[in-house]
């Protein structure tokens, strides 16, 4: 459908690609981890390794949670767009496939949070 | 009150004649579509627009006699509350929070009101609304008003209330009332009222003002209490007229119900997603509690909305589907907000803090099924780092909500352990939404929801720091800068409220108050 | 039956007003929260001019009511002499 409008209705998206300074936007959450209240939204370069993500930028984001230290990555589970993904550690997030604005989850099995609550 | 019942030379139903249609003219040198530009493109057709009626009657005349009584009335007490040092009598400084939020999340939206019921007035063909909406349009500039003059008396005394109008256009949670109603005054005027006049007037309102404005009361502010049942005193109008445009659309033309059904469907999600403040201020930040969320919603849109589209069945006019996701969230939504806030309390212009012991069990009695299992861990957790110095100051941004503009805060409807995330591919890009609802709406207009100023975006686009500013230089701080640009004093108007400057001062004025120093 | 309901705020304008309210209409509930007193009936509701006059020994016009009025639910019809709030199913 169309807005109802009395002439032409056409406008930029604003969050277009090239508007973040050869940035695109990655959304990641942690499954079972709702102390942290949503989803995380970063910038990253498209050539950005993987690796880095998970080594340099989650600790900072997620690792208040105690849980976080006791994250075993091998078995890490991946979905992209709700869907089962297996992300290669050591390519770029262009070469994984991730796209602007993708989003991205993963579950770290055996870890349920504060008390098992999912916080 | 003493007022003088003039000798009525008119009833009151011959008074509104003449007053209303009696005051119309027929144009004899312009096309009536020429002095209407905006009567017909949305698609409602309206054959007899002298089928209108305002139920009260009101004309131009009374409103200001009435309306004169209320303001006079209200600012006596208002004056009374600010000269006898009224703030000093709140249950204690928590409480302020609640006056933060509102002026500047609310506040601002009755202007917005204003202009929008002008503008709905003003394209209106007949004058039985263009007189209705004039009247609205002069009630929500007068809410604007005294809400201001009330709060302004808190300016004095506590952080965060200094810059509100600043703060409106840009602080991250205030553009989800924002973005709500620029959404609505950028629609049509038909669309305009049913989406604030119905549905959120007739619908939500309640909600806002009712529970709220009385718990207020029960907290010892009486300035807020008095604006706010002022200004509900006028809302008891404006939901009448909200109805009647209903019905009235809905008897001129059959093809018109789809279309209203559809708005009817759209604002009262909208409007809810917004009341997501309301919830948490109900069950977190009301030190004194009268009513849970849950309970409010039960009353106010369950039994009473309820009443509502049973009567309106008779139109073909259908309880809209988003409350069976609402009834499944009722448990939940305040905790999630609140839970948002804590998360980000470096960034809010109020303080906030994690309940006492006995808030806890209050939210546990009223909220049997959810709290216990699945908020009072994580509230618990919080507590016990901050006594230890390591309070959780989240400092990652979120995702939003392409459509409401929420953090993407909420849960799948039936398993509150999962966020609910949802999207759409529109000309190549993704776009991300909290709900089946909000995806829906974007759906049925993109071309509006892409425009959509997501707060945490503008930020990395570089769009929310004070001008100026050299992203590049060394030592660059994306938060501090963002804080600037909001024109929020870091450790003055966020953090925690424990050890606040508000604390502080609230404690020692209280104490003067009440003993020799 | 739906219910309609009519709160006013707590005060001495508004008190004969329940009082008045509250006689004409036997199935009434008076509700009283902080600073204010909300009343459900089922199906309908009148608010009577007259009721009203006797109670305060003065004329009263009904348009009075908006003063302290905070809500209401159910179609209104207002004369000189009624307000009635009513559900039509």
């Amino acid at each position: 459908m169309a807005v109802a409008a009395i002439g032409k209705y056409e406008f930029e998206p604003a969050d277009a690609l090239e508007k973040f300074h050869g940035a695109q936007l990655l959304y990641i959450g942690w499954e079972d981890h709702l102390l942290f209240c949503a989803p995380f939204a970063f910038p990253f370069p498209p050539t950005m390794p993987f690796r880095a993500v998970v080594e340099e930028v989650l600790p900072g984001s997620f690792g208040y949670h105690p849980d976080f230290a006791r994250i075993d990555w091998a078995q890490a589970e991946w979905f992209k767009s709700g869907q089962p993904w297996r992300p290669d550690f050591d390519k770029s997030l262009a070469e994984n496939g991730l796209r602007h604005k993708d989003v991205i989850r993963f579950r770290t099995p055996g870890l349920r949070g504060i008390a098992g609550s999912c916080s | 009150m003493d007022m003088q019942v003039a000798k009525k030379k008119l009833g009151l139903k011959e008074k509104y004649q003449v007053m209303t249609r009696g005051l119309d003219w027929e144009p004899s040198y312009q096309k009536k579509e020429d002095i209407y530009p905006y009567a017909s493109y949305e698609g409602i057709k309206i054959h007899d627009w002298d089928k209108w009626e305002d139920p009260f009657r009101l004309t131009m005349d009374a409103y200001w006699k009435y309306q004169a009584e209320k303001e006079r009335k209200l600012y006596a007490i208002i004056d009374a509350y600010a000269q006898n040092n009224g703030h000093l009598n709140v249950t204690d400084a928590r409480y302020i929070n609640t006056v933060k939020l509102f002026l500047t999340g609310v506040s601002p939206l009755e202007y917005m009101a204003h202009r929008g019921f002008a503008h709905a007035g003003r394209a209106f063909p007949g004058a039985g609304p263009r007189v209705a909406c004039l009247m609205q349009s002069l009630d929500e500039i007068r809410h604007a008003q005294t809400q201001i003059h009330a709060l302004s008396n808190f300016n004095k005394h506590y952080n965060g209330l200094h810059d509100f109008r600043h703060m409106h256009d840009r602080v991250w949670y205030l553009s989800v009332p924002k973005s709500f109603f620029d959404d609505a005054v950028t629609a049509g005027p038909f669309e305009f009222m049913v989406a604030i006049g119905f549905s959120f007037e007739y619908v939500l309102t309640n909600l806002l003002f009712v529970p709220f404005v009385s718990g207020a009361a029960y907290n010892g502010d009486m300035g807020t209490m008095t604006f706010g049942f002022s200004a509900q005193s006028d809302e008891a109008r404006h939901m009448t007229l909200g109805l009647e445009v209903i019905k009235f659309i809905l008897e001129q033309d059959p093809d018109n119900l789809p279309i209203v059904q559809r708005w009817i469907d759209k604002w009262t999600w909208r409007g809810y997603r917004v009341l997501t403040l309301v919830a948490m201020m109900m069950d977190y930040m009301l030190p004194k509690r009268t009513m849970s969320w849950k309970e409010a919603w039960e009353v106010y849109f369950e039994e009473n909305g309820g009443a509502l589209f049973k009567d309106l069945a008779r139109y073909g006019i259908t309880m809209p589907r988003c409350a069976e996701t609402i009834a499944l969230e009722k448990d939940h939504l305040s905790h999630q907000a609140w839970g948002t806030f804590y998360n980000y309390g470096a960034a809010a212009a109020f303080h906030t803090w994690v309940p006492e012991k006995e808030e806890m069990d209050w939210l546990a009695a009223k909220y049997p099924q959810s709290f216990d299992k699945y908020y009072r861990p994580r509230l618990e957790f919080w507590r016990e780092q901050a006594a230890k110095g390591n309070r959780f100051y989240n400092k990652t941004l979120p995702m939003l909500c392409q459509t409401c503009q929420i953090p993407m805060l909420f849960t799948e409807p039936g398993d509150p352990t999962k966020i609910c995330y949802r999207e759409v591919d529109y000309q190549g890009s993704k776009y991300h939404f909290c709900s089946d609802h909000c995806k829906e709406i974007f759906e049925h207009e993109p071309e509006k929801y892409v425009q959509s100023w997501l707060p945490v975006h503008q930020i990395y686009q570089g769009s929310c720091f004070p001008e100026g500013t050299d992203p590049s230089a060394e030592g660059f701080d994306p938060l501090a800068a963002v804080l600037q640009y909001y024109h929020l004093e870091f450790g003055r108007d966020n953090l925690d409220f424990e050890g606040s400057e508000d604390q502080k001062n609230f404690d020692l004025w209280r104490g003067q108050a009440t003993k020799n120093g | 039956m739906s219910t309609v309901f009519i709160a006013l705020q707590a005060n001495e304008d508004t008190r004969p007003i329940i009082e008045a309210i509250a006689a004409d209409n036997p199935q009434a509930r008076i509700n009283e929260a902080p600073a204010m007193v909300k009343i459900d009936a089922e199906g309908r509701l009148t608010v009577r001019r007259a009721s009203i006059e006797d109670r305060i020994g003065r004329g009263f016009d009904l348009q009075e009511l908006h003063i302290n009025l905070i809500s209401l639910s159910g179609n209104i019809d207002e004369t000189d002499d009624e307000l009635t709030l009513s559900w039509h199913a």
